[in-house]
C-alpha cells in the first residue's frame, strides 16, 4: 500500500501562484478604490475574477494535472449555470417591468408625451 | 491504454466508455469531494444568479456596496477595508493549505499538520471578522433582510443570505481542517497515504473559490 498516487508538484508553483492571487486581489480592489466606473469596471473586475478563479482551480486544485475524465465531469455542468445566467437576464427586463407597474417608481422616469390633441 | 497516449480526447473516450471505474488512478475520496463541491456550485451559483436578478430588477437604487462597507482607518472612511483583509487573509489560507497538501504526499506530517491548523486559525480569523462586519452592519447601518435605510431592501436578503452560507462553509472548513490535522498529526494516514490532506484541501480552496466571486459580484459590482 502507502502508493502515494496524489499530486506532486514543486512547492515553487504554489508559491508563485500565491503571489499571483495577491497581486489579482490587489488590482481588482483598486479598480474599487480609484472607482472606476461603466465597461472599464466591470470588464476589469471580470478579467481579475476569472484569472484568480483559474489559477485557484488550476494549480491550488490541482485540475491541470488531472486525467481529462474528471475535467469534463467537473467543468462541463456549470455549462448549464451559464444557461440559468442568460435565462435570468433575459427576463429582467420583464421582471422590472413588472415591479414598477405593480409596486415602485422607476429611478429615472421618463416623462410620457403631451396629448396630440 | 498505452497507444491512447498522447490523444486525451480518445483517453476520454475509452474513459467513460469502458465498463470499469471512469476516474482511473483517483482516489475515491478525492472523486466524491469534486462531485459535491460541484453540487456546491450549483448551489453559490443559485444564489448568486438570484442577487443578479434582483439586481437587475429592482425598482430603488441599489445601496453602493463601496460605501456602506467602508471603515474608518486613522479617521479616513478606506472603501471596503475590512473586504480587502478578509480577501487577503483567505488566499493566505489558501496558500497554507496547498503547502500541507505538498508537505504530506512528502510524508512529512508534522509541517502538514501545522501548516492545516494554521490555515484552520486563519478561516477562524476570517469568520471572527465576518461576525465584526454583519454586526456593524446590523447595529450602525440599520440592514435587515427585508430593508434598509440605504436603498432596494434586497440587499439584506441577498447580502445575508449569500455571506451567511459562505461563513458556514468556512466554519465547517475549519472544523474539518482541525480533525484533519490532529489525525495526520497523530499519524493515523501513515499506511493508506496522504491523499485526505489533498481532498481537504479541495474543500478548502472552494470556499476560497467562491469568496472570488462574491468579492467580485457583490462588494465590487
Amino acid at each position: 500500500m502507502a502508493a502515494d498516487t496524489g499530486q506532486q508538484h514543486p512547492i515553487s508553483v504554489y508559491f508563485w501562484i500565491w503571489a499571483l492571487l495577491f497581486v489579482f486581489s490587489a488590482a481588482s480592489y483598486t479598480v474599487d478604490y480609484i472607482g472606476f466606473q461603466g465597461y472599464m469596471r466591470w470588464a476589469l473586475i471580470i478579467i481579475f475574477m476569472m484569472l484568480k478563479a483559474g489559477f485557484i482551480v488550476a494549480i491550488f486544485m490541482h485540475m491541470r494535472w488531472e486525467r481529462v475524465a474528471l475535467i469534463t465531469a467537473i467543468l462541463v455542468p456549470p455549462g448549464a449555470l451559464l444557461v440559468l445566467v442568460a435565462l435570468m437576464a433575459m427576463e429582467s427586463d420583464y421582471t422590472w417591468a413588472t415591479r414598477i407597474l405593480y409596486f415602485g417608481e422607476d429611478p429615472a422616469p421618463v416623462p410620457l408625451p403631451p396629448p396630440s390633441h | 491504454m498505452a497507444e491512447a497516449t498522447g490523444w486525451r480526447n480518445l483517453q476520454v473516450v475509452d474513459d467513460w466508455a469502458a465498463d470499469v471505474e471512469v476516474f482511473r488512478g483517483v482516489p475515491w475520496g478525492k472523486a466524491m469531494m469534486w462531485i459535491f463541491l460541484l453540487s456546491d456550485t450549483f448551489i453559490f451559483t443559485c444564489f448568486l444568479t438570484a442577487y443578479m436578478t434582483v439586481r437587475m430588477t429592482t425598482a430603488e437604487p441599489w445601496p453602493n456596496p463601496s460605501e456602506v462597507f467602508a471603515l474608518e482607518a486613522f479617521g479616513v472612511p478606506v472603501p471596503l477595508l475590512l473586504i480587502a483583509i478578509m480577501t487577503f487573509i483567505l488566499i493566505t489560507s489558501s496558500g497554507t493549505m496547498a503547502m500541507a497538501v505538498n508537505m504530506g504526499y512528502r510524508r512529512r506530517r508534522g509541517p502538514a499538520a501545522l501548516l492545516m491548523v494554521i490555515t484552520a486559525l486563519l478561516g477562524a480569523s476570517f469568520v471572527g471578522m465576518q461576525a465584526f462586519e454583519w454586526t456593524k452592519l446590523i447595529t450602525d447601518e440599520g440592514v435587515r433582510p427585508w430593508g434598509n435605510p440605504m436603498g432596494a431592501p434586497q440587499f439584506g436578503s441577498t447580502f445575508f443570505m449569500i455571506t451567511g452560507f459562505h461563513g458556514l462553509h468556512v466554519s465547517a472548513g475549519v472544523v474539518y481542517l482541525a480533525v484533519v490535522a490532529w489525525r495526520v498529526w497523530r499519524g493515523r494516514y501513515e499506511k493508506q497515504g496522504y491523499d485526505i490532506v489533498e481532498i481537504t484541501g479541495l474543500y478548502w480552496h472552494f470556499v476560497d473559490l467562491v469568496w472570488v466571486f462574491i468579492f467580485a459580484f457583490f462588494y465590487l459590482w
